[in-house]
């Protein structure tokens, strides 16, 4: 009975069932085979979210974004600039309450150093429909090297919760055609 | 006079108690009406908080989107906090001193404190969901600073925490004067050993909570300048995560518990059980970062160490209990006679006995829904797939809804005839509502996920982004999910509201059974009652709970890198 003592005094002398024995062994290196995967992923895959963060207050941060969004604008769509980073180079991205702003112009399999914080509450950078979802705090400035591997246009939606305005939380990033043109 | 005979200091209470006719356990008046309070208490709060996911549910159905926006964020609130906290937590305080006081035949430690925890408790969630309803704290229960709630919202979850502390050390003491006064033999029993790793490892919850939530009440109050977010969510998580494998550690001593009353099983071997129980005190605390992989200013290697691999050893326990309690059924099921074939032990198990039938969908729904998704999820790499989308929510009704929730309905069936000593009224209602309940907690479980996989943000009012400036269009499939979702939510409301239906009634009305022993509507095993034997029995073959096992496994492998895949397709990020 589970609901009454076992027969042995002390619990840790109770026999062992050879299946269970089986199973823990195999459930055991399951886990281990997970958790090298993770790291081995590190090595081999291409999608790692960055470890490279710095601390940053809202109003620098957002002093950073206009100039960026001043260097590079190309172009505005409903009131918000669209803006080109040199290839390879960084863009910044301003979380706030609602918007994502600006509007980023990506080239197809570029790299660029894409920094995220926020400016008031933290918030959810979540790029559709590749479906990518990292959270976004303010006082830390995340750097993350993207490359986007197919052109068109991604939205932006916020998908951490951020008051009453959280589901108009919306952004934009474009990304062009491969330079060159012609696609395979 | 040696000192063994000295009284303990202050006077012993008088101690009233009875013999449980079905059971042969003696069971203390005090504990009894403690017992009988905190349940009560806890299926108040269920009914209210699933009020509130019904609305919440029909309002993300986009055909229905039945509340306004700022409606709709102030009951997901309090949706959160009345089902996660105060009805599984309640509900839990109420396993506790039954695995205690009752199953060892013991006194209950200080019932007056334990009454006074559960004032404290009923008046923290009072004053959250006064804070909440007032509409100044629709803060999500995480209540993630910098937003900011009423400082009553953190006060009202203060007080609950203190109270369920208290609760937490009646417990404990129960434990100490159960040995003391011998009212058992050797070592506990392994449902009492279950709800002691819960109890542990609630102390180290309750303790991150206390450390968290304190600050950030003086921080409401203007006391305090500044809470990191990032600290404040490590921190936080220590509670928030640590008190799913409380609830764990809670709905598994139910199954083995469960298990004994309607088949008397008993477990295949006493040390493997009890091991995986350690398991979890071990590593499961340490999980808090699998919240945090998305975050910056974290790195990967703490990432990988804390959520992970020490994640994957307590994953390592609830895989043993995944063929443990099967494997106990089956094995007593075979001793019942029930020995054709491979699955004979199953097709005639008590179908129709809601305790069982909620306990063995608990299980499946709990290893396949909730585990194998909570595993994906928590994978540094992949978790970026689905963070924060509704993924999550997805995952973890397959858990705390389907598992543990589920699970808990399931015992009130006998602690309704054992405790509350009244009879099940409409048994042939009770026959039908954990399948309606586990089916539709099964459905919003699997919508959502589904849903999340299309990229559909949590706590969201409005996924057509009708008012948004830059608008976008979610991928059709999304509409179809969430739509299935309401139909899944209308399908666990009315499971869930036949099971508070049958509960209220039955504390009401039902057949008193204190006057005689009646026969049980579902009846114990009678096994149940033979104290004289148990303990671990040896070599039973068991190839229906192989099989189970083997269905699983191969599902968990094809799921997981399945993942993977569609990982490796999104944009290429380091
Ligand atoms: C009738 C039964 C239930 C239905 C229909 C239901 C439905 C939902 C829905 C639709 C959401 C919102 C997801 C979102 O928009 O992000 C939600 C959130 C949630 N539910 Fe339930 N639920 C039910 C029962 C439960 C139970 C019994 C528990 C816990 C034991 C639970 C725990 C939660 C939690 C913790 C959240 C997250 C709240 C937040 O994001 O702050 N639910 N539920
Ligand atoms: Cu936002
Ligand atoms: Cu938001």
């Amino acid at each position: 009975m589970t609901i009454a003592s076992p027969e042995k005094r002390v619990w840790w002398n109770e026999p062992i069932e050879r299946v269970e024995l089986i199973w823990i062994a195999i459930a055991f290196l399951w886990g281990l085979f997970m958790f090298f995967f993770m790291v081995a992923w590190h090595f081999f895959g291409g999608q790692n979210l960055s470890n490279e963060t710095y601390r940053v207050t809202p109003g620098e941060y957002e002093q950073k974004v206009y100039d960026f969004a001043g260097q590079y604008q190309v172009g505005e769509e409903a009131g918000v600039p669209v803006v080109q980073p040199p290839v390879g180079g960084d863009a910044y991205m301003l979380a706030r309450l609602w918007e994502w702003w600006p509007i980023l112009q990506l080239r197809e399999g570029e790299s660029y150093r894409i920094h995220l914080s926020s400016a008031d509450w933290q918030h959810g950078f979540s790029l559709l429909p590749t479906n990518i979802n990292i959270q976004v705090h303010p006082g830390y400035e995340h750097v993350i090297t993207v490359t986007p591997t197919e052109a068109g246009e991604y939205g932006i939606v916020c998908n951490e919760y951020c008051g009453i305005g959280h589901h108009q939380m919306l952004g934009r990033i474009i990304v062009l055609a491969s330079e060159g043109g012609a696609q395979p | 006079m040696t000192a063994a005979d000295i009284p303990i200091s202050g006077a012993r209470r008088d101690v009233v108690s009875r013999i449980c006719g079905y059971t042969g356990f003696r069971v203390e008046a005090a504990a009894q009406q403690l017992i009988k309070a905190n349940a009560v208490v806890a299926v108040i709060f269920l009914a209210w908080g699933g009020l509130m996911g019904l609305l919440v549910a029909l309002t993300r159905w986009p055909a229905v989107h039945l509340l306004p926006a700022d409606w709709f964020y102030l009951l997901l609130t309090g949706h959160g906090a009345n089902v996660l906290l105060f009805w599984i937590i309640f509900f839990e305080v109420a396993v506790l001193y039954f695995a205690s006081a009752v199953i060892l035949s013991s006194r209950l430690a200080a019932p007056r404190i334990a009454w006074l925890a559960f004032v404290l408790m009923v008046l923290g969630a009072i004053t959250a969901n006064v804070a909440v309803l007032q509409g100044n704290s629709s803060v999500m229960f995480t209540s993630y600073p910098p937003m900011e709630a009423a400082p009553h919202f953190y006060l009202g979850l203060i007080l609950f925490a203190v109270g369920a502390l208290l609760a937490l050390g009646v417990f404990f003491a129960t434990l100490v004067i159960a040995r003391e006064e011998r009212t058992y033999q050797g070592s506990i029993p392994l449902v009492t050993f279950g709800a002691l790793t819960a109890a542990i490892i609630a102390v180290f919850t309750l303790a991150s909570g206390a450390i968290i939530l304190v600050p950030t009440f003086l921080w409401s109050l203007g006391l305090i300048p500044y809470i990191d977010p990032l600290m404040y969510k490590v921190v936080w998580w220590g509670m928030g995560h640590s008190s799913q494998q409380v609830n764990v550690a809670a709905h598994v001593s139910v199954w083995y518990l469960i298990a004994a009353l309607t088949v008397g099983a008993k477990p295949l071997s006493e040390k493997v059980s009890r091991t995986a129980f350690f398991l979890y005190i071990l590593f499961l605390q340490l999980a808090s970062a699998h919240h945090l992989l998305a975050e910056p200013g974290l790195s990967s290697a703490w990432k990988i160490v804390n959520a992970s691999y020490l994640m994957y050893l307590a994953v390592l326990a609830s895989m043993i209990h995944g063929l443990t309690v099967p494997g106990a059924i089956e094995a007593a099921q075979r001793r019942n006679g029930f020995t054709k074939g491979v699955f004979e032990w199953l097709r005639k198990a008590p179908w129709g006995n809601p305790a069982f039938s909620g306990m063995f969908l608990s299980l499946v729904l709990f290893g396949f829904i909730g585990g194998i998704s909570g595993v994906v999820l928590g994978t540094e790499q992949l978790n970026v797939l689905m963070h924060n989308t509704l993924y999550a929510p997805g995952h973890f009704h397959g858990t705390v809804v389907a598992g543990t929730t589920l699970a808990f309905m399931a015992i009130t069936y006998y602690v309704l005839p054992l405790i509350f000593q009244r009879d099940i009224i409409w048994p042939k209602l009770a026959k039908y509502q954990p399948y309606i309940f586990g089916i539709g907690a099964a459905g919003i479980s699997l919508f959502m996920m589904g849903a999340g996989t299309l990229g559909v943000p949590r706590r969201h009012w409005d996924i057509t982004f009708a008012d948004a400036n830059l608008g976008f269009e979610i991928a059709p499939g999304a509409f179809l999910m969430m739509a299935l979702n309401g139909l899944s939510a209308i399908l666990a409301a009315i499971g869930g509201l036949l099971y508070i239906a049958i509960t209220v009634g039955t504390v009401l009305f039902g057949k008193r059974l204190d006057r005689e022993a009646v026969p049980l509507t579902f009846p114990l095993h009678s096994a149940a009652k033979v104290v004289g034997q148990y303990g671990s029995y040896n070599t039973v073959k068991l190839p229906g709970t192989i099989t189970l096992v083997a269905v699983f496994f191969i599902a968990f492998l094809l799921y997981y890198f399945i993942n993977w895949k569609y990982l490796s397709e999104v944009w290429l990020f380091r």
